[in-house]
């Protein structure tokens, strides 16, 4: 062995054994000589592996300001008997796994939250289960981030004075993965977040929105369920989002929607099922908007337009027993349908080229009605309104007249 | 009274008529039954034929019963028979008969499809108590409208235009006096315009068991807080039975005085 060697041998044993020194673990348990989670956070060092063992701990208030890694394998229960936020992280690299975390307690004039994640990046944050919260995790100006695998049972009753499951604020490029929310204000709140993937997630029954976007842009959600929520799902005043093969159902009320669309630019929607929800889409000021492969069915109205919406594209979608297919409030169209499956059309294929020979017009006189005066409502489904539907579909004169499908599908998409 | 119900009856359930109708209604519900298999969709199909067919055929058979059996009806006069009994026993009889026809027709099908483990089981059945109601009412004020024509073409088109009138112009008139006075609350206008007109009533009621009552949104929701309670259900029932009482009341105060 040469010197040389010798040397470098010597150096590897020695970095790795102040490695595994400075990765040493730190144990908290009841009998432990460090009891609480507090005093673990404490004396660990950066880049520390915090371990804690089965057992409720009653702390709040736990303030993480160096990179570790808080873990328990044994399910241990954080109470924060509802005196406010009960983790607060204020570093980068830290991961917190596997704990139940209950009692965060609601405040009006602060958001409290089960973990708070503050200017700091590549958190992770997974196998949680978060119960009597007011917000859950809560992201502010906190960037390249995983949360996954979390369970969150609120007991949310009114809107004012409960949080959101989790919500970021201004932070970017998070991944929100196979979580379970359930019972919130909202399941998902985005505020000015960017470049967010939300996927595989369940939201439902929360009293507002199960997914909630305000001005952030090229966020990308997908295969996500949102279930019996109080309103749907509302994207608003954000620019190319991607929502793809989600499922929205189940929305029903007199103010309740799968989806709302509100100034949205450059979107795409594509592969979603929208069944039995009251509005299907409900759309307001969106521009370019790519409508694909989706299916509409049994809802009230599939889409409902409701103005200063140009230039977007609907093309293979299903259109399957909604009560209204589509619904619009002005004569001008500026958007497209073609080749869309409906289920209401009773044209024919002589051709036999797959495509029917005379144009669908998805617009009924009676949603034209009804939008004009809510109350028509009351006369849906008779004769008259058959009749008066059957003649405007002949000769358009209050809707849109080049609203129409000029190829009609006579199959449905797959 | 009974007697001649029952003689009413057995004469037009053994009519060619009755079974043409109990026929019409069976293959009805199979086919809607074989063409989708869902219960509770088939429902919502049925919905429309009962509002709009039942009042039709209730008018017709109405009717064409009185002028059909007007000789018989003059023979029995002459007998010392009271004539409310007369009359009402003969409506009793057509109407009774047709609700048969409709209640087996459409019964039938859905039974063997399985009703009884279904939880459409309570529309159905709401389906076919107002179809039955729609018969009675409408077989009654077919009666009425004879009674009061000798002429047989003139009672005809009255009937037609009767029902013409209930089923669509009603619709029509109610659709433009919502537009007219759309600046206005309409909501108790709605629903006092509804409640005079057994077809919409009719309609309303299926609709809100339906579970489209949320689409109905503001309106919907008044409607509902009508209707949706039990006292509400009632009331629309019991609204529609006065739908029958005062014209069977009419026609046996007319059949009382008039000249034969």
């Amino acid at each position: 062995m040469t010197k040389a060697a010798l040397f470098r041998f010597l150096f590897i044993v020695f970095i790795s054994f102040s490695f595994s020194n400075g990765f040493a673990q730190i144990e908290v348990c009841k009998t432990c000589p460090i009891k609480t989670i507090k005093e673990g956070i404490k004396q660990a060092k950066p880049h520390q592996k915090i371990i804690v063992k089965e057992g409720v701990y009653k702390e709040y208030m736990l303030i993480i300001d160096k990179p570790l890694t808080l873990i328990t394998k044994e399910k241990a229960t954080i109470d924060g008997e509802n005196k406010g936020d009960i983790i607060q992280i204020f570093a980068d690299s830290v991961t917190i796994d596997g704990f139940h975390i209950i009692h965060v307690g609601s405040s009006h004039t602060t958001d409290y939250s089960a973990i708070r994640v503050d200017r700091s990046s590549h958190f992770l944050i997974q196998n949680l289960e978060l119960r009597k919260i007011f917000f859950g995790i809560m992201l502010a100006k906190s960037k390249y981030g995983t949360i996954r695998n979390i369970k969150v049972f609120g007991d949310a009753v009114q809107q004012h004075n409960s949080g959101n499951a989790i919500h970021l604020w201004h932070s970017n490029h998070v991944l929100i993965d196979n979580n379970t929310l359930i019972k919130s204000r909202d399941g998902i709140y985005l505020e000015f977040s960017d470049d967010c993937v939300i996927s595989n997630n369940i939201s439902r029954e929360n009293i507002r929105y199960g997914l909630h976007f305000m001005f952030s842009n090229r966020d990308e959600y997908r295969n996500n369920t949102f279930e019996n929520n109080g309103a749907g799902v509302a994207v608003m005043f954000s620019k190319k989002i991607k929502m793809i093969d989600n499922h929205f159902q189940y929305n029903w009320g007199s103010a309740s929607y799968g989806l709302l669309l509100k100034e949205i630019n450059d979107a795409e929607i594509i592969g979603n099922t929208f069944e039995q929800n009251t509005i299907g889409i409900n759309v307001e000021g969106t521009n370019r908007i790519n409508y694909k492969n989706n299916t509409f069915k049994r809802n009230g109205w599939a889409i409902k337009v409701n103005g200063a919406c140009y230039e977007n594209v609907f093309t293979h979608n299903n259109f399957l027993y909604n009560s209204f297919d589509v619904s619009y409030n002005s004569r001008i169209n500026n958007n497209t349908f073609n080749e869309n499956f409906w289920s209401g059309y009773t044209g024919y294929d002589l051709d036999k080229n797959g495509f029917g020979d005379i144009p669908y017009r998805p617009v009924k006189l009676f949603s034209y009605v009804v939008n004009r005066t809510p109350n028509t409502i009351i006369l849906m489904r008779s004769l008259f309104v058959d009749i008066i539907d059957f003649s405007e579909s002949v000769s358009p004169a209050f809707t849109p007249d080049n609203l129409m499908d000029e190829r009609p599908l006579m199959k449905q998409v797959k | 009274m009974l007697k001649i119900l029952k003689y009413s009856f057995y004469d037009l359930i053994r009519s060619r008529w009755s079974y043409v109708y109990l026929a019409f209604y069976l293959l009805l519900g199979f086919v809607l039954l074989f063409l989708n298999n869902d219960l509770s969709k088939a429902v919502i199909t049925l919905m429309n034929v009962i509002i709009i067919l039942v009042p039709l055929i209730g008018t017709i058979f109405g009717v064409m019963y009185y002028y059909n059996s007007k000789e018989f009806t003059e023979l029995l006069l002459a007998q010392p028979i009271k004539r409310s009994s007369i009359f009402i026993g003969q409506y009793l009889g057509v109407a009774l008969s047709l609700v048969m026809s409709l209640v087996l027709g459409l019964g039938i099908p859905f039974v063997l499809y399985g009703l009884f483990e279904s939880s459409a089981i309570w529309d159905f059945s709401l389906l076919l108590v107002t179809g039955a109601m729609l018969t009675l009412i409408f077989t009654a004020l077919a009666f009425n409208i004879a009674l009061y024509n000798e002429n047989k073409i003139k009672g005809f088109s009255y009937a037609i235009l009767l029902w013409l009138f209930l089923a669509v112009i009603y619709d029509g008139l109610f659709l433009l006096s919502l537009i007219i006075f759309e600046t206005y609350p309409l909501d108790k206008f709605t629903l006092i315009a509804t409640v005079f007109n057994p077809i919409d009533l009719s309609r309303i009621l299926i609709l809100l068991k339906l579970d489209i009552s949320a689409l109905l949104g503001y309106t919907g929701a008044i409607f509902n807080q009508f209707f949706g309670t039990s006292l509400g259900l009632m009331s629309a029932l019991g609204m529609l039975t006065l739908w029958v009482i005062l014209p069977v009341w009419n026609i046996k105060r007319k059949a009382q005085k008039k000249d034969f």
